[in-house]
């Protein structure tokens, strides 16, 4: 069923937090395992071992720089993913019914049995989210884990996102954006959580947390004289060679 | 955008073959024996299953085809997969009344001649409706496919049919004004395209990344060092470097020399023949124009690459 629900119960989702990711790739590494086993077919690989190796991925890392006006560049760190759209135009241009959204959860879903592999879902996204699976040929893309979030066989603790779960510096996090009061709500409202191309009118569920603002040091003047003088060590043997050295000045 | 041959090929064909059904819809004279009506229902109704079945060859899974008949309510491949069948259907109708009686059903003709527009259109709608390529999301994309679905199916008309004149003038003239008329829609959207880039929804890597308030956003590294289905499908890159000439190459063909052939057939009254040649030249225009519409389409998710 290609129309999407008017609104879902839950609307579960990421926040991925730009100031934290420091790039490891450990969730795209841990979410390719995952659901190498997981939902639907295996993510397969071509030439996996080969001279130019390809395969499908649910989670890329992108890494940009950003270079403001006054200011050096700084890297940010961008993992991206299915940010589970409202608007889904993925869902709503499939022509067979297997690109759905759930209206219990607001999770957008492949069914991989009815898939043709047409791609038109994959080319109506903006986000690059969808990729075809070149062994399978059906369309993969993130399930939030829907094989694990709900999975009574695993312990409590384990029921997010292999992503969420793996990510060594906690730059993501997994909640339901219709409760104002979840943490991932409450994140979004503190930092000012932003949509991606809000423009192309899709209303992801997804959100990203920009990078907070760098500290900048007063004095630009870095190699000139003053800002060398003005550089003081007091502790220890530093300091001692410190003072001794501008002691030998005043002598000269 | 990737530009598939299957893809291409069904674009160009069942365009050509539902124009030419909609003009033998409108009444468009034809030679009455049973036989011709038989060769000539089948050729153009062989030209759109033909199209139809190699756009089955861009599917990963051809044998479930079917199952893309079901949400018309929503999706536009859906609808032009529903609207096909439909308009075959009744084309098939028509034909074995005109080969058993001779009569070509006036109000089913026009039904039918309708239903293959709109089928034309559908096809149109399946990329103009993607906001995600801006070079195609545009009236001009649906009015391009009707004009050269409809060129293509007067010049066939022209070549079987047996009137001279249409609407008061010779029908070399009427398909010379088609060709013009289609051609010149498809430079504006050329001109269109050239210009628009991502304007429409003032999309860049800024926004792409919601990066962009902190300053200039440029990629430094990608996720992985090779190709991926993102890069090949949605970032075709030798098009654009031969997009000039294969302009030209497609004008030539697909314009000029079809303009010719039209001329010919005025002045030595051989319709046949020198019609059906400027048709073939058509079709292989058409084809380095289709390509063209794919492999230089820009899609949104080249801004984070
Ligand atoms: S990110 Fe792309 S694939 Fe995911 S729901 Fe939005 S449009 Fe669909
Ligand atoms: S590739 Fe599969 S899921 Fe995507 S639009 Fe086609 S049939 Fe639907």
């Amino acid at each position: 069923m290609t129309m999407l629900p008017q609104t879902t119960q839950k609307k579960l989702g990421l926040v991925i937090d730009l100031d934290i990711c420091v790039g490891c790739h450990a969730c795209a590494v841990n979410c390719k395992e995952w659901n190498t086993g997981g939902y639907g077919a295996a993510l397969s690989d071509t030439e996996p071992y080969g001279d130019s190796p390809t395969g499908a991925w649910l989670n890329r890392i992108h890494t940009y720089e950003v270079t403001p006006e006054d200011a050096p560049a700084s890297i940010v760190h961008f993992p991206k993913s299915c940010l589970h759209c409202d608007d889904a135009p993925c869902v709503t241009v499939c022509p067979t019914g297997a690109s759905y959204k759930r209206s219990e959860d607001g999770i957008v879903l492949v069914d991989e049995d009815m898939c043709i592999g047409c791609g038109l879902c994959a080319w109506s996204c903006p986000y690059g989210a969808r990729e075809m699976d070149p062994t399978e040929n059906v369309m993969k893309k993130c399930t939030l884990c829907v094989d694990r979030i709900y999975n009574e066989n695993l312990e409590e603790a384990d029921r997010v996102p292999a992503c969420v779960k793996t990510c060594p510096a906690s730059a993501r996090h997994f909640g339901d954006f219709a409760d104002p009061n979840s943490d991932v709500s409450k994140m979004v409202a503190d930092r000012g959580g932003i949509n991606l191309m809000p423009e192309m009118e899709t209303s992801p569920v997804n959100k990203y947390l920009p990078p907070r603002p760098k500290t900048r040091p007063e004095s630009t003047g870095c190699g000139s004289a003053s800002a060398a003088s003005s550089v003081v060590a007091d502790k220890g043997v530093l300091g001692w060679l410190d003072r001794a050295l501008t002691s030998l000045d005043k002598l000269g | 955008m990737h530009p598939a041959i299957s893809v291409i090929f069904f674009t160009v064909i069942s365009g050509a073959g539902f124009g030419f059904i909609a003009l033998l819809g409108l009444g468009w004279a034809m030679p009455n024996s049973a036989l011709a009506a038989f060769f000539i229902s089948l050729l153009a109704g062989g030209l759109c299953v033909i199209g139809l079945l190699s756009s089955l060859f861009h599917l990963g899974h051809p044998e479930r085809f079917w199952r893309a008949f079901s949400q018309w309510h929503s999706s536009w491949l859906s609808r032009e997969g529903v609207l096909s069948v439909l308009t075959l259907t009744l084309f098939a109708i028509y034909a074995l009344i005109w080969m058993a009686t001779g009569e070509r059903i006036g109000v089913l003709g026009f039904i039918i001649a309708v239903l293959s527009i709109i089928t034309i259109y559908a096809t149109s709608m399946i990329y103009a409706s993607l906001k995600t390529v801006p070079s195609w999301h545009n009236v001009l994309t649906s009015i391009c496919y009707v004009a050269f679905g409809l060129a293509s199916g007067i010049v066939l008309a022209a070549t079987f049919g047996t009137a001279s004149y249409v609407l008061g003038m010779s029908v070399s003239v009427l398909a010379g004004i088609a060709l013009i008329a289609a051609w010149g829609l498809k430079l504006l959207w050329w001109r269109r395209a050239d210009g628009v880039g991502f304007s429409d929804t003032g999309s860049d890597t800024g926004t792409a990344t919601g990066l962009g308030h902190l300053g200039k956003v440029k990629l430094f590294e990608k996720p992985h060092s090779g190709e991926n289905y993102l890069t090949k499908e949605m970032m075709h890159q030798i098009g654009r470097k031969h997009a000039k000439k294969l302009r030209a190459i497609s004008v030539g063909l697909g314009l000029i020399v079809p303009f010719i052939f039209a001329a010919l057939a005025f002045v030595t009254g051989a319709y046949g023949p020198f019609m059906f040649l400027a048709f073939l030249s058509m079709l292989a225009g058409l084809f380095a124009e289709r390509w063209l519409f794919f492999a230089e389409a820009k899609h949104a998710v080249s801004l984070y690459y």
